[in-house]
C-alpha cells in the first residue's frame, strides 16, 4: 500500500459511511455478548434485511462501549445515543425510531457516565467494526504509519515517544520511550518487539476489549515501534483464554498483511515487519516478562533473573521491546499528534490517560478511560454512580493480586503511577474492584494470596512455599482458628517475599496483605478474637462453657 | 508407540496430517511446542502420553520438556473432559458475587456427573458477575437456580454433548 | 584478564573481571550459603539462599548471579540476610517431609547441615506433609520427593553435562514434582544413561544410591569439578 492508496481507501469508507442513513454499533466486546450482545445484533441484522434497508442502515459490531453492567449496547450513529438492556425486541424501535421506548436506558455524551471520561484508547468504540480494516482507515487508521515509515527517522520516533512522557501501562509505570531507546541503540542486529496481552489480573480486562475492539491500533502501535526500534519481527502473546481476542488479532493480522500495512516494504519504504500471534495456556505468571519470553520460546513459563534486562537479552537472547497492549496503543496517537499532545493530557508526571475496568460493588460497572490523576471519587462516585443504594463505600481494589486496597480516607488522592505506591497500592494495568461494608478485608486478602498461591511458577522458594505458608495463616484468620504468633509470622513472611522472590508475582504478593493490614488492621484483629466485622467469614461461635 | 486414543471429530489419520502439517509449518521447531500442544489438543481434546510422544520426536524435544511444559499451563489437558464443561469465573467481581458458592454448588450437584467442573480466572464480563461459562457460552449474574435449570435442561435433553471449550 | 578489587563483608579481596560474587568470596574463604547452585552447572538464582546486600542497591542481588565491579562493597551476612535466609530454610522444611532421623543422608545432607549452620532448630511454620511417593523402580538409584527441595540441579546437571535431559520439572507452584521422561517411573526411562551424576549432585536425600541405610550415605562433592575440569581443561585433578 501508498499513502494515496491509503487516503484513497479511507475517503472511499469516509463517503460510503456518510451515505447511510444510519449506523448502529452493537458492543462486541466479551462482557456485552454474555449478556446477550450476539442476538441483538442478528435481531438488527434480520429486522434491516426484512424492511429492505440493505445499503441504507448498516449495522456493525464495534469495541468496548462502556457500560458493561447495562449490556448489550447498542449505539446509533444517527442519534449519537448508547442505549442499554437493549434486547431482540428493541430492534423495531431502533429502526424505526421509538425513542420513547428506550426512556431510561438512553446515554447520551453529558450522562455522568461519559461526560466524566477523556477516550483516546477507547476513541473508535461505536465507530468502528473491529474486523474491517477500512473502518479503522476510515478514521485515519495507519496514517501514523505512513508518517512514521516514510516520513520520520527511527530516532525521531523515540524522541517523540520521549517527548510524550509515555508510561508503560502494563502496571509498574517505566517510561516507554527509555525503553524503547535501550533497544534502538543496542548494536545486535536482531531485535524483537513484543506485545504483552497476558492480561491476567482477576477483575482486569481492559487490555482484552481493546484487542477486541480496536485491534488494528495495537497491530499499527507495534509496527511503529517495529520502526523505531529496528525489528522486523513483532509477536503478539496473547492469553488463551480470551477466544474472541485471538480472533480479532488474527483477522486483523490477515487484512493488514493483505493490504501490504504489514510485510515487506510497508509504503514503498525499506521498512519491513511481522507480527505473528503466540497463544499463552493459562499461567498468570507468564505476564512477568522473561516469563512471557520463555512462553513464546515454547519452555515453561518460569522466569529468570533481571538483569540481564529484555531491551539487552531478550528473546533468544537479542534485544527484545516489551510493552502492553495499552501502551502500544498509545502509539499512533502520539506519531500523528506529536508527544507534546499527549504531554498535556493527565498529570505531568503520568501523562495520557489510563482505561480501568470499574467492577464489584458500583451502580455503573464497565470500561472507562480518563486523565491519568484523575481522583478515585471520580471515577467511583461520578463516572460509576457510587456504590447502590444500601450500601456504604469501604474500599476500592488497585493492581489485582499485586496491589492494594484504597480506602474511603484516600478516595480525593490522584489515580497516577507515584501516588498509589505511598498509600500502599499501585496503577497495575487497571483493575478497580470497588469494596463495600460487606466485604471482608481478611477474605480479600485470603483471595488474593490464593490467587498468588495458585499462580506461583514454583522456580523460588520464597514464592512457592512462602504463598501457601501465608495463604494458611489467612485461612486461619477467616476460619477464627489463628493464634497471635500467626499475625507476626504473616507480616515476616511479607517481608520476606517481598525482599527476596525471584519476579514480580513473589515480589508483590505480599501488597494485598500489607495494604489491608494497613488500613483495616481492625479486621485482623477482630478475626483474632473470632469476629469477622463484615458477616463474610464463618466462623464457628464458641461453645458457651 | 501406543494407540493415540480416538475421539468423535476428525478422522484419525485425518488428524495426525494435519498436526504433522502444523510442526511442518512451525519447521519443527521447538520453540513452537506450544503452539503445537494447542493444535495438539483441539485436535484429540487432550493430550495422551503417546501423542506427547510423538510430539517430542518430531520436534527433536526430551520428552520431560514437553509433558513439563504441558503440566506448566492450565489449559492443557492430560485427561479427556467429561461430557459438558462448565467454567466458574473467580476473578474478584466474580468471587465476591458468590463465584465460590456457586463452584461448591456445582461440584457437589448429583446431576454433574457428565460435568467437567473447573474455575477460571477473569473472562472480562465483571460487570455481569457472577459468570458461568457452560460449554463455551458464558452466562450473566448466575444464580444457583439458573445454574439448577441449565443442568437440568441437559439432562432431560439427554444431549450428546457438544465440544466444550472455546 | 583483569582484576576487579571489591570490599567483601569489611574485606578486600580482590576478583578477575566476569566472575560472579559467589565465586570470588568463595576463593577468598567467605561462605555463602547455596542449594541450588552447584559450579559447573548453569545458575537458576532460585533457593535466594545466597541473597547479599550490594552497596548503593536497593534490592537483594543473588551472589551466584551478580558479576563483580570494581569498588562493589558486598555484605553477605547483615542481621537482615541471616533472617531471610532462616525463614527460607524453615519454608524448606515445612514444605515437604524432611525427617532426617529416617533419612540415608543424615549427616551429609546440605540441607540439614545449611539448618544447622543458620541455627534453626525449631520450625515455625506449620508442615504441609504431603503425601508423596518414593520412585524405587531404577536399578541403582532412588528418588524420594519427600526429600526434594525443587533445586533442580539434577535436571541441569542431566541436560548439560550428561545430555540426556531425562529430567525436568512438571507441573507449577506447590505442585512442582521433579519427572523423568513423560512421568513414568525412572527405571522405565528410555533416555537415562545410569550414570548416577544426578545422584551425586543433589543436595539432600531425594536422590541416592541403593543399599545404604539411614546416615550411611556420602555424596562425592567434588566429582562435577573434576568432571567439568577435565572436559573444559583438560585436567584430571584429584
Amino acid at each position: 500500500m501508498t499513502g494515496e492508496v491509503l487516503a484513497q481507501t479511507r475517503d472511499t469508507e469516509r463517503e460510503r459511511q456518510a451515505g447511510l442513513r444510519e449506523r448502529i454499533a452493537c458492543c462486541s466486546v466479551a462482557g456485552c455478548l454474555s449478556a446477550g450482545g450476539g442476538e441483538v445484533r442478528a435481531a438488527l441484522e434480520k429486522a434491516v434485511n426484512a424492511r429492505g434497508l440493505d445499503g441504507q442502515v448498516e449495522v456493525i459490531g464495534t469495541g468496548c462501549l462502556g457500560l458493561c453492567s447495562q449490556g448489550p449496547l447498542v449505539s446509533s450513529a444517527a442519534t449519537r445515543q448508547v442505549y442499554a438492556g437493549v434486547t431482540p425486541e428493541d430492534s423495531a424501535a431502533l429502526l424505526d425510531g421509538g425513542a420513547g421506548r428506550f426512556q431510561g436506558r438512553t446515554l447520551g455524551p453529558d450522562h455522568p457516565f461519559y461526560a466524566g471520561q477523556r477516550r483516546l484508547i477507547l476513541e473508535n468504540s461505536g465507530r468502528v467494526d473491529p474486523e474491517r480494516i477500512q473502518d479503522y482507515i476510515a478514521q485515519g487508521g495507519y496514517r501514523a504509519l505512513l508518517r512514521a515509515a516514510s516520513a520520520m527517522s527511527p530516532a525521531e520516533i523515540v524522541a517523540e515517544v520521549k517527548r510524550s512522557g509515555l508510561r508503560g501501562r502494563g502496571g509498574a509505570g517505566y517510561p516507554a520511550g527509555l525503553k524503547w531507546e535501550l533497544v534502538a541503540r543496542h548494536p545486535a542486529s536482531d531485535r524483537y518487539v513484543v506485545c504483552n496481552a497476558d492480561e491476567g489480573d482477576p477483575g482486569a480486562f481492559m487490555n482484552r476489549s481493546v484487542l477486541e475492539g480496536d485491534p488494528h491500533r495495537v497491530l499499527e502501535g507495534m509496527a511503529i515501534a517495529g520502526r523505531a526500534v529496528g525489528a522486523r519481527q513483532g509477536y503478539i502473546y496473547a492469553r488463551g483464554e480470551s477466544p474472541l481476542a485471538i480472533a480479532r488479532i488474527r483477522t486483523a493480522i490477515a487484512q493488514a498483511q493483505r493490504e501490504g500495512l504489514l510485510g515487506g516494504r510497508i509504503f514503498d519504504s525499506d521498512f519491513q515487519f511481522q507480527i505473528d500471534l503466540r497463544i499463552g495456556a493459562g499461567a498468570y505468571v507468564c505476564g512477568e516478562e522473561t516469563a512471557l519470553l520463555a512462553s513464546i520460546e515454547g519452555r515453561r513459563g518460569q522466569p529468570v533473573p533481571r538483569p540481564p534486562y529484555p531491551p539487552e537479552r531478550g528473546l533468544w537472547g537479542c534485544p527484545t521491546l516489551i510493552n502492553n497492549v495499552e501502551t502500544f496503543a498509545n502509539i499512533p496517537a502520539i506519531v500523528e499528534r506529536g508527544g507534546a499532545w499527549l504531554a498535556a493530557i493527565g498529570a505531568p508526571a503520568s501523562p495520557g490517560t489510563k482505561v480501568f475496568a470499574l467492577a464489584g460493588r458500583v451502580a455503573r460497572a464497565g470500561l472507562v478511560e480518563v486523565p491519568v490523576g484523575t481522583s478515585l471519587r471520580t471515577i467511583v462516585m461520578d463516572i460509576g454512580g457510587g456504590v447502590p443504594a444500601g450500601c456504604e463505600f469501604k474500599a476500592a481494589q488497585t493492581g489485582g493480586p499485586a496491589g492494594g486496597c484504597i480506602p474511603a480516607a484516600f478516595l480525593d488522592l490522584p489515580m497516577d503511577y507515584d501516588t498509589l505506591p505511598g498509600i500502599g497500592s499501585m496503577m497495575g494495568s487497571g483493575g478497580l474492584i470497588v469494596m463495600d461494608t460487606s466485604t471482608c478485608m481478611v477474605d480479600v486478602a485470603r483471595f488474593f494470596m490464593e490467587f498468588c498461591m495458585d499462580e506461583s511458577c514454583g522456580k523460588c522458594v520464597p514464592c512457592r512455599a512462602g504463598t501457601v505458608q501465608m495463604h494458611g495463616i489467612l485461612r486461619r484468620l477467616t476460619r477464627g482458628e489463628a493464634a497471635a504468633s500467626d499475625m507476626s509470622m504473616l507480616e515476616e513472611l511479607s517481608r520476606l517475599l517481598k525482599e527476596t522472590s525471584l519476579c514480580g508475582l513473589g515480589l508483590a504478593a505480599p501488597n494485598p496483605v500489607l495494604s489491608t493490614l494497613r488500613h483495616f488492621r481492625n479486621e485482623y484483629e477482630a478475626h483474632l478474637a473470632g469476629r469477622c466485622p463484615a458477616g463474610r467469614c464463618s466462623i464457628p461461635v464458641p461453645e458457651p462453657v | 508407540m501406543d494407540e493415540i486414543p480416538q475421539t468423535a471429530g476428525a478422522a484419525h489419520d485425518e488428524r495426525e496430517q494435519i498436526l504433522d502439517r502444523a510442526m511442518a509449518r512451525h519447521h519443527n521447531s521447538g520453540d513452537a511446542l506450544i503452539e503445537i500442544l494447542h493444535t495438539a489438543q483441539q485436535l484429540y481434546g487432550y493430550l495422551p502420553a503417546p501423542l506427547l510422544k510423538k510430539i517430542a520426536r518430531r520436534l527433536m524435544l526430551p520428552p520431560s520438556r514437553v509433558l513439563g511444559v504441558a503440566t506448566f499451563y492450565h489449559l492443557f489437558r492430560l485427561e479427556p473432559l467429561r461430557k459438558h464443561s462448565a467454567v466458574v469465573c473467580l476473578g474478584t467481581a466474580c468471587y465476591e458475587a458468590g463465584g465460590t458458592e456457586l463452584l461448591e454448588g456445582l461440584r457437589q450437584h448429583p446431576g454433574s456427573g457428565d460435568w467437567s467442573v473447573a474455575s477460571g480466572r477473569c473472562v472480562g464480563s465483571c460487570g455481569l458477575a457472577p459468570i458461568v461459562i457452560c460449554d463455551g457460552r458464558a452466562m450473566a449474574r448466575v444464580t444457583a437456580d439458573k445454574l439448577e435449570a441449565r443442568l437440568r435442561e441437559d439432562h432431560d435433553r439427554g444431549s450428546t454433548g457438544t465440544d466444550a471449550g472455546h | 584478564m583483569s582484576v576487579r578489587t571489591l570490599e567483601v563483608d569489611g574485606r578486600t579481596i580482590t576478583a578477575l573481571e566476569g566472575q560472579t560474587v559467589f565465586s570470588a568470596a568463595w576463593d577468598s574463604g567467605i561462605r555463602i550459603p547455596r542449594l541450588c547452585h552447584l559450579g559447573g552447572l548453569s545458575e537458576a538464582g532460585a533457593c535466594r539462599l545466597c541473597l547479599v546486600e550490594i552497596e548503593g542497591q536497593k534490592k537483594l542481588q543473588p551472589a551466584c548471579l551478580t558479576k563483580v565491579a570494581e569498588d562493589m562493597v558486598v555484605n553477605t551476612a547483615t542481621p537482615a540476610l541471616l533472617a531471610h535466609r532462616r525463614l527460607i530454610v524453615e519454608l524448606l522444611l515445612a514444605e515437604r517431609n524432611h525427617v532426617c532421623a529416617v533419612c540415608v543422608l543424615n549427616g551429609a545432607c546440605e540441607l540439614q547441615d545449611l539448618a544447622a549452620q543458620l541455627g534453626v532448630d525449631h520450625v515455625r511454620l506449620r508442615p504441609q506433609y504431603p503425601s508423596l511417593p518414593v520412585d524405587l523402580s531404577h536399578e541403582r538409584f532412588g528418588l524420594d520427593h519427600n526429600r526434594c527441595i525443587l533445586c533442580t540441579r539434577c535436571v541441569r546437571v542431566c541436560d548439560e553435562v550428561e545430555g540426556a535431559h531425562t529430567w525436568d520439572v512438571a507441573g507449577r507452584g506447590r505442585n512442582s514434582r521433579i519427572i523423568s521422561d513423560l512421568g513414568e517411573p525412572w527405571g522405565d526411562s528410555g533416555s537415562c544413561t545410569s550414570c548416577g551424576k544426578c545422584v551425586q549432585v543433589c543436595p539432600t536425600g531425594a536422590l541416592f544410591s541403593k543399599g545404604r541405610t539411614v546416615a550411611e550415605m556420602r555424596k562425592d562433592r567434588g566429582f562435577l569439578r573434576y568432571i567439568m575440569t577435565a572436559r573444559e581443561k583438560k585436567l584430571w585433578i584429584s
